[in-house]
């Protein structure tokens, strides 16, 4: 392999759209919730298998208590965010509509701390991933992937880059551009830390160049004396959607695809949100397991947008009372961002640790678009950053047509959004597109069953 | 919270563009066209424009009425249909020829195929090409510029098909001479093209590669290349019709393809055919090939290596 380079600027990615940003609260500091009177703890806040609770009703928890544990290799173990009582383990509805058992801990008020909670000792890669996989930590960026996990790179995978994920292209979000401001040493050192352990010797930190404070505040620490080897760049990226997409941000921070149906190590590189590589640095330090998050909330019905630090399983209507309230009666409830995030049904829900952003909107911005016919006119196929063809996957979906859809690459498709957006005759094209994905695997799990009774 | 919420698939927002605008910046890019044959032409050419966009704007209501599907004449798409076809008539043809001329677009060649965006040939140029071969004489009487002020009206050449040294290339971009009404001034036209560019709302492949296709192939077949821009369809074709979203390729590759097409096939059939005329022709035979086109240039999906191919 050539010796590795830094892009001087970052290489060319196709389509995506100008989504207005709206980035409201990427001036204003986060601020700390109180504690809340419940906390609705869900056992799955990650991909891959649920965990088993560790409590039973009845039973007193501390702060950082680990209360379920995760026996799967895909999993992430779920700690207390308050200390108190234990009321019941009982059955939720979850955002996507699933359902889940859920740990329902009623504040002391007090805030204990458990016992266990020391700083890890980590002097090897075997540590640092059990001390990861120990702290509950998930991608904060919105997947929810187990970090552990992703950390653990299988060894016929050569993985030679990290990448930092400050994109944020999401509008509305700030909340990694509030953790890069307000804890900029803990995402240095978060970085030092993984490509020690990992022996990456590239760094790439992509932020979109919207956020010219955040591109400042790291450079100023990576190019003073931080970084003696000279293995980390900042990266400022265009600031279009979907940049942060990880493949997409892969693409223009190395010139390397991930090809299709394969991981970012498939492409030697591994990417990381930056509330995720801070986290694991204020870990180290404390000991203290993932047990809030950062998120943003907005919206036009918020009365005050701000970032708030959250303890996990606060319900969302907490937290929308903290900032103030409702400005307006609110008509759609998104968690995560306007393009990708999942609208919900009621705000009697719980922020997860995957959860980066509670946004509230009024009439005006809910009201949902009357489809009519395509015209062709061709701006899904530029807009799409995949470079598939959004009207051709629409149409194949509606014919039923799997020999089509799989030709057309249907798999390959990320979800990201800009066909639907950008749309002029308001097709559900993405909303199309997935239930195109759930037919063709629907007849490939058929197939296989029939191959098996044979 | 009392009030439901509404709840749906990502994503929760949209671009403020729709098939509506598109189609009033398609009328107001034709605008400068419509007002220019209106001044040379007079007020015959108001009248005219009047016939075909309230023609085809009642006959796709009806259309669609009778086949029991949603109204669609708010989407604008008709009314754009009915001022192109006003602008490929000449002037003084019967209104009852334009009416049957609307009645092929709205009806045959759109509505029956299943309506916007279902349509394999673009239906003004359909029309104008089935009056063409049905009306011959009336379609190619083409009266001078200017004929209302004059005592009579004389038929006279278009450029095409007038000696040469007759016309000017200021004639041409002021549209001082014969032709169907909207093809005569290539300034009002060019203006149009620059307006739907900068509004996005088409992208200047076609056009640019279709012209340059043309003036090329002029210069292989010995005509003047800029004489052969500025006169006939060329110009209102390559910016207004073969830009038709429906009917050309929707990948880059497969627009320039298309374009080359149109080109080559337009200066051929002016220089080798009966007609004077190729670009009605040339763009609807690319037309038909467009699914195919599409077919072969579409895009490679990220990360997609080739089977055998080792990166």
């Amino acid at each position: 392999m050539s010796e590795l380079s830094f892009p001087k600027r970052p290489y060319r990615t196709k389509g995506g759209v100008h989504v207005p940003h709206h980035k409201n609260t990427a001036h204003t500091e986060s601020v700390e919730m109180p504690i809340p009177k419940t906390v609705t703890i869900p056992m799955s806040q990650h991909i891959g298998a649920p965990c088993t609770p560790l409590v039973k009703p009845g039973d007193i928890v501390d702060v950082g208590q680990k209360i379920a544990q995760a026996q799967a290799f895909v999993s992430a173990p779920i700690h207390a965010s308050v200390s108190g009582k234990v009321k019941k383990i009982e059955k939720i509805t979850m955002p996507d509509g699933s359902k889940q058992d859920a740990i329902v801990i009623e504040s002391d008020g007090e805030q204990r701390i458990s016992p266990d909670i020391r700083p890890p000792k980590v002097e090897s890669l075997s540590d640092l991933l059990t001390a990861v996989r120990e702290s509950g930590l998930v991608g904060l960026g919105g997947a929810g992937f187990p970090a552990s996990v992703k950390l653990n790179i299988p060894s016929d995978k050569n993985v030679d880059t990290l990448i930092i994920n400050v994109a944020e292209c999401e509008p509305y979000i700030t909340a990694d551009h509030r953790e890069v401001l307000e804890n900029s040493w803990d995402v240095m050192s978060g970085i030092h830390t993984v490509k020690e352990f990992l022996n990456i010797h590239r760094v790439i930190i992509g932020i979109e160049n919207n956020k010219p404070d955040a591109i400042k505040a790291l450079s100023e620490i990576a190019y003073n004396g931080f970084d003696p080897e000279n293995e980390i760049r900042v990266l400022p990226l265009k600031a279009t959607y979907p940049q942060g997409a990880e493949k997409i941000l892969i693409k223009a921070c190395t010139g390397r695809e991930v090809p299709e149906g394969g991981l970012p190590s498939d492409a030697g590189c591994l990417v990381m949100n930056t509330g995720s590589v801070a986290f694991i640095a204020r870990y180290l330090k404390t000991g203290m397991p993932l047990i809030s998050r950062r998120l943003t909330v907005d919206g036009s019905a918020i009365k005050n947008p701000q970032n708030v630090i959250v303890p996990i399983g606060t319900p969302i209507k907490d937290v929308i009372n903290f900032v103030g309230g409702y400005k307006e009666e609110p008509k759609k409830i998104l968690m995560g961002g306007p393009m990708m995030g999942l609208s919900l049904y009621t705000d009697e829900l719980f922020i997860q640790k995957q959860n980066n952003a509670i946004l509230a909107f009024g009439e005006k911005e809910a009201r949902l678009s009357e489809p009519s016919a395509c015209i062709r006119c061709g701006k899904c196929v530029s807009a799409c950053p995949m470079s598939l063809m959004p009207l051709e996957l629409s149409n194949a979906t509606d014919r039923g047509d799997l020999e089509s859809l799989k030709k057309l690459h249907i798999l390959n498709c990320m979800e990201c959004g800009c066909c639907s957006y950008s749309c002029p005759a308001k097709r559900h094209l993405v909303q199309n597109i997935r239930l195109g994905k759930q037919l063709l695997n629907k007849a490939k799990k058929e197939q296989i069953n029939k191959g098996g009774k044979k | 919270m009392d009030q439901k919420l509404y709840v749906s698939s990502s994503p929760h927002f949209r671009s403020n563009t729709t098939t509506r605008r598109i189609m009033l910046d398609v009328i107001i890019a034709l605008l400068p066209t419509t007002i220019a044959s209106c001044v040379i032409f007079g007020f015959r050419a108001l009248i005219l424009v009047g016939v075909c966009v309230a023609g085809c704007v009642l006959m796709e209501y009806f259309a669609r009425k009778i086949m029991k599907r949603d109204t669609t004449i708010g989407d604008l798409s008709a009314v754009v249909t009915g001022l192109l076809l006003a602008l490929n008539l000449p002037v003084d043809i019967n209104p009852l020829i334009a009416l049957f001329g609307c009645l092929v677009a709205i009806v045959v060649v759109k509505q029956m195929f299943g309506g916007i965006g279902m349509n394999f040939v673009n239906p003004a140029l359909a029309a104008r090409i089935v009056l063409l071969v049905s009306f011959p004489s009336a379609m190619m009487r083409w009266v001078p510029a200017f004929w209302y002020q004059g005592a009579d009206a004389v038929t006279a050449a278009t450029p095409l098909a007038a000696e040469k040294g007759t016309f000017s290339y200021i004639d041409l971009l002021l549209g001082l001479h014969g032709g169907s009404m909207g093809e005569v001034c290539a300034a009002a036209i060019l203006l149009g093209g620059v307006y739907l560019v900068i509004r996005k709302v088409i992208s200047p492949i076609i056009p640019c590669v279709y012209l340059g296709t043309a003036a090329l192939m002029s210069l292989v077949v010995g005509a003047d290349p800029l004489y052969q821009l500025l006169s006939g369809g060329l110009l209102l074709g390559a910016i207004f019709m073969a830009t038709d979203y429906t009917t050309s390729p929707v990948t880059n590759w497969g627009k320039v393809i298309y374009a080359v097409g149109c080109g080559v096939l337009t200066i051929l059939l002016r220089s080798f055919s009966n007609m004077p005329e190729g670009v009605s022709f040339s763009i609807l035979l690319m037309n038909i090939l467009t699914p195919l086109i599409e077919l072969l240039t579409r895009p490679r999906t990220l990360g997609f290596v080739k089977k055998g191919a080792k990166k």
